[in-house]
């Protein structure tokens, strides 16, 4: 039985159908070499997807944050692996509401007509992932350019793209006017970069997700990089984090779609006992309530979505939302990955049914972008007004 | 030039069609639905005809539930310019379907039109040559190349052992084969320009045919299962099991 999904019909079966050309053989390849798909990113961009949320005016589709999700959601329930391009999508928002009409007009046409990739996000770093505001990669303004050191970990996708917003300390912690001022955030241009004193690390990781570390030694940059104005990057960087949350939520309900179908369909098939597996309610309550879990954060994503679209979720609304819709979404997704495992027995295990690497791949949400704690301290400090504990 | 292409929704390609219970019919509810696989054929066609500068409009109609919208749509982000849907819940048979195309010819006088050679659903195989015959205009069935020079069109069909190729003088109609084209995907920025595209809506009534059924279905069954096969040990034994089934 297929999950019905009954609105944006031609958006999903616009994504299907060129995921249709990228089946389980061809990520299980990837998965193996460890390489990128870029195959599957050209196609994804030659057909628009990653222009989506680009305005019209620029090249792009000018799409709702509602409709990037579906693209989204899309991808993972086909099967496919969107963390191969979904920054360019997270990080729009924060390029579109910070950066000047100049930065705009440089850089978003090509971005949308896939010239430009913009497909890396240099946030954590090794002594601070979850305390963004410890963060030490400095950048320092020397007459029109600054100058950057540090370095960065779990980079995501650095050696395929060409540009990299980057998240740096330009006013030392004790100097800055609060704790969340004094970070700024910079459009980097990273090609030619590693003969400039920027040097690019893989880091070999569970799943197939080509992340790295950077790390920087007097990397110059002009200072028309900056991104609005210098201290405001990690106002800037939350914002854009909420849709980017919401777009991660409905990766997780994608990949759960995946989960749920691919455990009701072999459990409907796989005889033991002289009966299908899936006659056995023992087999098929864990997938009844995977479904009803994937659907509760599929409406936690949608309102967010819609929200951020109307304007409404600004500010701690839009975080409580956004956050919530993250947690459920990343939650439902890594319960129906352990049910569809499950329900699999031993051939979960095997390569060839794809559901030990969808399984691999699930496994991350419920740390990055933003760990599982981090947004429960959000809710219990933020949105409960309980004692805060950092 | 126009070119005009009917395009029928039907059940998608991937589903495993159910039969109803009472055996009146394939069950639909919350199936897939989707452009039929040879109308797809038939839109790229009309489009690359387009995109050659041979034709100026391509115009997508279906006759169907309201629901084939969005297989018009569909046709719209691949890059036809403007559809026609003729709205009805009852089932057109093809020679109805042939009627109210011939209705919608003679209003839009395309140069071509150009369908799928059947639809997967009910496999009937006539719309286009029923078309052809009220109409009485040339026609070039399963299509495998479609050429088109000044005021003629040369199209190559797939026959029994070979290919044949025919010469039509426009208007023609064209029913399109299996390897006739490779159909495009909608990219994003053009399913978005498709939802500004126009749609017309009209009803069979609008044309004043008869699209009354000629036909009445009695009975639709599942096809038998097909039974487990045997391994025998060589020709002989083969040949012993063949005779002893009476079929050597
Ligand atoms: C494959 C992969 C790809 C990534 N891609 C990117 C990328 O492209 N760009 C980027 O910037 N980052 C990226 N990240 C980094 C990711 O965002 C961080 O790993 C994440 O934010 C967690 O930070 P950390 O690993 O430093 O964990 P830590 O901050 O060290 O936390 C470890 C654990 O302790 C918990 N914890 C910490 N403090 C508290 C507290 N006060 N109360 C309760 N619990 C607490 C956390 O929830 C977590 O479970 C990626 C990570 C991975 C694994």
């Amino acid at each position: 039985m297929p999950i019905s999904d009954g609105d944006f019909p031609e958006l999903r079966e616009a994504v299907r159908a060129l995921c249709a050309d990228f089946p389980g053989e061809y990520w299980r390849e990837k998965d193996r070499e460890r390489a990128y798909p870029g195959e599957f990113v050209a196609a994804l961009t030659k057909a628009g997807f990653l222009a989506a949320l680009i305005p019209e005016e620029y090249g792009g589709s000018g799409l709702s944050l509602e409709e990037a999700a579906i693209v989204m959601e899309e991808i993972q329930a086909a099967g496919a692996n969107g963390a191969a391009a979904h920054a360019q999508m997270y990080v729009m928002n924060t390029l579109l509401r910070y950066g000047s009409d100049a930065q705009k007009a440089r850089y978003l046409p090509d971005i949308a007509s896939g010239e430009l990739r913009l497909q890396a996000f240099g946030v954590s770093e090794p002594t601070s992932g979850t305390d963004t505001l410890s963060l030490r990669t400095r950048a320092v303004r020397k007459g029109d350019r600054y100058v950057i050191n540090g370095q960065k970990i779990w980079t995501s996708r650095a050696e395929h793209s060409d540009l990299m917003m980057l998240l740096a300390r330009t006013a030392p912690r004790d100097e800055a006017k609060s704790k969340t001022h004094g970070l700024s955030l910079f459009l980097v241009d990273m090609r030619d970069g590693n003969s400039r004193g920027m040097a690019i690390e893989p880091i070999r990781t569970m799943m197939n997700h080509s992340t790295t570390e950077i790390f920087f030694d007097d990397f110059e940059i002009p200072a028309d990089a900056l991104i609005g104005e210098e201290g405001e990057g990690f106002r800037y960087i939350l914002s854009g984090m909420n849709a980017e949350r919401i777009l991660i939520g409905a990766e997780c309900v994608g990949d759960a779609k995946w989960f749920i179908r691919k455990a009701s369909e072999y459990a409907g098939s796989r005889e033991v006992f002289d009966r299908p597996i899936g006659q056995n309610q023992g087999v098929q309550f864990p997938i009844a309530r995977c479904y009803a879990q994937m659907r509760a954060a599929e409406l936690m994503v949608r309102h967010a979505a819609r929200a951020y679209d109307s304007g409404e979720g600004a500010g701690k609304a839009g975080g409580e939302q956004a956050n919530m819709a993250k947690l459920l979404a990343s939650e439902a997704s890594w319960s129906a990955a352990d049910m569809c495992v499950q329900t699999h027995g031993g051939f979960g295990f095997a390569e060839e049914y794809d559901v030990e690497r969808k399984f691999r791949e699930a496994r991350l949400y419920t740390v990055a972008p933003i760990s599982t704690n981090a947004i429960l301290s959000y809710i219990a400090e933020h949105v409960l007004g309980l004692p805060r504990s950092y | 030039m126009k070119i005009l292409v009917p395009v029928k929704r039907v059940i998608d390609y991937n589903v495993k069609p159910r039969v109803k219970a009472d055996g009146s019919g394939v069950d639909l509810a919350n199936v897939k639905m989707s452009m039929n696989p040879f109308d797809e054929i038939a839109v790229e066609e009309a489009i690359r005809i387009k995109e050659a500068g041979k034709a100026e409009e391509v115009i997508a109609v279906s006759i169907g539930p309201a629901k084939a919208q969005e297989t018009l749509r569909t046709a719209l982000a691949m890059g036809a310019d403007r559809a026609i849907l003729v709205e009805t819940d009852d089932e057109v048979e093809p020679l109805g379907v042939a009627k109210i195309l011939k209705a919608i010819a003679e209003e839009e006088e395309p140069g071509l039109v150009i369908l799928g050679k059947q639809a997967i659903d009910d496999d009937s195989n006539q719309t286009g040559q029923m078309l052809a015959a009220l109409m009485n205009r040339p026609q070039g069935t399963f299509a495998n190349t479609v050429e088109i020079e000044g005021d003629s069109v040369t199209v190559k069909r797939e026959i029994d052992g070979g290919l044949e190729t025919v010469k039509l003088t426009m208007p023609a109609i064209v029913t399109t084969d299996l390897r006739l084209n490779e159909p495009r995907y909608a990219s994003l920025p053009n399913i978005m320009k498709a939802k500004k595209k126009p749609l017309d809506t009209k009803n069979p009534a609008d044309f004043g045919v008869d699209i009354a059924p000629r036909l009445k279905t009695t009975n639709v069954s599942e096809p038998p299962v097909r039974q487990a096969g045997e391994k025998v040990e060589d020709v002989d034994a083969l040949v012993a099991k063949l005779k002893a089934l009476g079929v050597a």
